[in-house]
């Protein structure tokens, strides 16, 4: 193959391709002067401000995203302040309302308890009187009983009054002491 | 991709080379198909003066325009078109504050940003890389445009395989690590590339033309032959091929012509291959404009 090439180039009229030819060389400068202009003052500049402008945008963007989550984390640390605020009034309302129950509770307990004592005081007076009152018609009743029973039995020795009340205190006095000695043993 | 294929010797001797290599070309054909080759067709192998085409315009003067300076300006037109709509929407992208790219913003970044940053910032960082940055990008886009120009069909030939163009960069790329040794360290720039430090003075006999040798002759002279050689050999390899699948397909009745099918095949994976080679040498040419602008800026100078 390289033979024939060769052949083909010796075939030729003597054209050397190493040495370069006026027009050739003039062309070949004029395209690269061109294109050197071109590509310096026309296609660089222009890739130069893309890149910076694409990365000053990024750089813009990525800036305002860290903001962005800035202000997020800042608005959920306010909510979480927040929150535990509220949490701790709750349990302050909490606590002041059992305390305020515990009060009323042992307040109702008092009144109760003081109304209880005065019912009982009470029911104490009335007993007490309802007795004396039994006492004294109880007296009474068995003093006159006790006179028929005693007029009947002894007869009319002991008409006189005066000496058959004498003698019925007597007796009821007696009766007394006697109950009182029985209560004491 | 190696091909130094370029004719030295006297042309007599050549010539007769010619006629035997053609005798024995066209013998060797005739014992494959049996049947004498067609005396009028037959195989056209590619010639140097593929890359010498006539002119079409402004014939005999310096300006004069061939087949390839119009592939060139050709090329140069729809870098400008295509680079200029882009700015147009970068612009527009950044005045409605839109950030995010559309497709055909993003593909003229990717492209830009693939000089900017792959060759220009890592070799050189940011502060220097920027400074050479129109330089490179010219370079990076002119070579690989041109050299992409080898396999569109109808161009077919790539407008860096003539040296002109790759002589004219070669010299940019020269002249700008010059400027960028002498700004930065004065004529201590070329002591220090001449004289390195750390080697004892009598090896400065055999050091100093050594180093003259590579640095200020032979780097333009590789810039420039690598990427022109690169062209040439890919589209005689490209022209060989096809033509030759053009031989076996029409020149030939019987079952040979399926020979055809494998130059195609072959041609189609060069074609491909050199999708490549166009990408890597405009690659390779910047990169390495890069690194001697980077060596020349460097420190240990």
């Amino acid at each position: 193959m390289l033979s024939t090439i060769l052949v083909a180039a010796a075939e030729a009229p003597a054209e050397n391709p190493l040495l370069p030819k006026l027009p050739d060389i003039l062309w070949s400068s004029v395209v690269f002067a061109i294109l050197l202009v071109f590509f310096w003052t026309k296609v660089l500049p222009n890739l130069k401000k893309s890149l910076d402008a694409r990365t000053e945008a990024i750089e813009g963007r990525l800036e305002a995203a860290e903001q962005a989550q800035a202000e997020a984390a800042a608005k959920t640390a306010n909510i979480e302040v927040e929150q535990a605020s509220a949490r701790a009034e709750a349990a302050s309302i909490r606590e002041a309302a059992r305390a305020d129950g515990a009060s009323i509770l042992a307040e109702m307990k008092e009144q109760a308890a003081t109304e209880a004592a005065r019912l009982v005081a009470t029911a104490k007076a009335q007993i007490e009187a309802e007795r004396q009152a039994a006492l004294v018609s109880l007296r009474a009743e068995v003093g006159s009983l006790a006179i028929d029973l005693a007029s009947n039995v002894v007869g009319t020795s002991l008409q006189n009054d005066k000496i058959a009340a004498g003698v019925v205190d007597q007796f009821l006095a007696d009766l007394e002491a006697g109950e009182k000695a029985g209560k004491k043993n | 991709m190696s091909v130094t294929a370029t004719p030295k010797s006297p042309q007599g001797q050549h010539q007769l080379a010619t006629t035997q290599e053609q005798k024995l070309f066209t013998h060797a054909l005739n014992l494959l198909t049996e049947t004498p080759a067609p005396s009028g067709g037959g195989f056209e192998a590619p010639t140097i003066a593929e890359f010498f085409p006539a002119p079409v315009l402004f014939e005999g003067t310096s300006f004069e325009i061939n087949r390839i300076m119009l592939i060139r300006l050709l090329i140069t037109a729809l870098i400008i078109l295509f680079f200029t709509l882009w700015a147009s929407r970068a612009q527009k992208a950044t005045k409605s504050g839109q950030i995010v790219p559309s497709k055909f913003q993003l593909i003229g970044e990717i492209a830009l940003n693939f000089v900017r940053k792959s060759i220009a910032h890592e070799q050189l960082g940011e502060k220097d890389g920027d400074r050479f940055l129109p330089l490179l990008t010219t370079i990076f886009f002119i070579v690989v445009g041109m050299n992409f120009t080898g396999i569109i069909p109808l161009l077919n030939i790539a407008g860096t395989s003539v040296i002109g163009l790759p002589l004219v960069l070669a010299l940019v790329a020269y002249f700008t690590f010059i400027y960028a040794g002498v700004k930065k360290h004065g004529g201590h720039f070329f002591t220090a590339a001449l004289f390195p430090a750390g080697v004892p003075p009598v090896f400065y006999i055999l050091v100093t033309p050594i180093e003259f040798l590579s640095t200020f002759i032979l780097r333009p002279v590789t810039l420039a032959l690598r990427l022109m050689m690169n062209m040439i050999a890919g589209h005689l390899l490209l022209v060989l091929c096809f033509s030759a699948t053009s031989f076996f397909l029409f020149e030939n009745q019987s079952l040979v012509a399926l020979f055809g099918a494998g130059t195609f095949a072959f041609g189609f994976v060069f074609t491909l291959f050199e999708i490549l080679v166009a990408f890597l040498q405009a690659y390779v040419f910047t990169l390495l404009t890069t690194v001697y602008i980077q060596l020349a800026l460097a420190d240990e100078h």
